[in-house]
């Protein structure tokens, strides 16, 4: 049944989520910390578990993947909802402080893989 | 003319799945046709995305961009927070837990390297640019990080409406950024494998960006700068207002 993989997708969504709010509580900070990252590796865990105890269902798998495929054009969406007017005319310390850092970044990368590639 | 308006105003999360499905079929015609598959359609057609958000904040002077122009405000439900995170964490699905947790050292060495190096240099643009109150500079340096780092920074620690507006401003600035230059130097700096991906994810931070910037590269890779990506923020939020702004003081 797809509405299986869709309700595992879900359970893993909503606790990840939960534990992201209670890790920022406990941090003082009044924001999610990691949530999404916490249901992925829920996800994954849960993945592991069911392929191992044969629960892993060709059918109920569809439930996800349609969610895995659309994620292109959810991003897609987002990038159509972004406030890009604003960030353009919010002035030239802004596109600045913006794009510098990320090409620094981009030229710092290489040296932290190579540093750090076992 | 009115009953097709009015169906559009009761459907709009429908009207948002055509409305990006036709987009998506545009952008892989013009992939195909004219640019001979050099850049892929899913690149052309996030950039076209900018460029729609860019028309609706001109046209409406909202801050949705397309979607806020009513008959498309489902692409901004599409869009939103909670349809993006549920489909980053169905990628997972892609995704072994095994890579993940071998380069886990990796992702956490380069979130703590990412965060420092936006914020260091943000302040130091700021600084140079003749901010001197330590209360501003920490504010554009947490903005520099994301655009989510720099307001909570600059509402914990008090700051102007004028520079919370600016750090806003520079983090949506590195999305677009991150966004556009992922597939363009992908290749050049190495971000081909899931481990590396992490670590991308971690340095940049900007989970909309790097998500979007590997989707566009390769969308094997997304889960993985996705996992590390999510928790930047959070680190940032945690950071900036507290340790990066007490070290501030001290240097002034």
């Amino acid at each position: 049944m797809i509405i299986y993989g869709l309700a595992l997708l879900s359970f893993s969504y909503l606790l990840g989520q939960w534990l992201g709010e209670l890790l920022g509580r406990i941090l003082g900070i009044n924001s999610n910390v990691g949530g999404v990252g916490f249901a992925m590796l829920i996800l994954m865990l849960l993945k592991e578990l069911f392929e191992r105890k044969g629960w892993w269902k060709e059918e109920s798998i569809q439930g996800i993947d349609f969610w895995n495929k659309m994620y292109i054009p959810v991003v897609i969406a987002m990038a159509a909802s972004l406030n890009v007017k604003s960030a353009i005319s919010s002035g030239n310390l802004a596109i600045l402080v913006g794009i510098l850092p990320v090409v620094l970044g981009f030229l710092f990368f290489p040296f932290l893989l190579k540093r750090f590639k076992q | 003319m009115e009953e097709l308006l009015k169906v559009i105003d009761k459907n709009g999360l429908i009207v948002g799945f055509l409305c990006i499905g036709i987009l998506t079929l545009g952008s892989n015609w013009l992939s195909k046709n004219l640019l001979k598959s050099r850049i892929p359609g899913s690149a052309i057609a996030i950039f076209l995305g900018l460029v729609l958000g860019y028309f609706g904040g001109f046209f409406t002077g909202g801050d949705k961009g397309i979607a806020d122009i009513e008959i498309f405000n489902g692409i901004g439900i599409l869009g939103g927070s909670m349809f993006r995170d549920f489909a980053i964490v169905a990628t997972a699905l892609g995704a072994s837990y095994l890579l993940v947790k071998k380069s886990g050292i990796l992702g956490m060495v380069s979130l703590v390297f990412g965060i420092l190096i936006f914020f260091i240099s943000g302040v130091v643009v700021a600084f140079i640019w003749g901010y001197r109150d330590p209360i501003d500079l920490c504010t554009i340096g947490a903005g520099a990080c994301t655009y989510i780092v720099g307001p909570v920074t600059g509402a914990a620690l008090g700051a102007s409406s004028e520079v919370i507006a600016l750090s806003i401003g520079a983090g949506l600035i590195k999305t677009i950024a991150v966004t556009i230059f992922t597939p363009i130097f992908a290749k050049k700096i190495g971000l081909q494998s899931p481990g590396s991906a992490m670590a991308f994810g971690g340095m940049m931070g900007t989970s909309s960006g790097v998500a979007a910037g590997l989707a566009a590269t390769d969308p094997k890779l997304v889960p993985y700068g996705a996992v590390t990506a999510t928790f930047y923020t959070g680190l940032g939020c945690l950071l900036c207002p507290s340790l990066f702004y007490y070290l501030i003081t001290l240097l002034l």
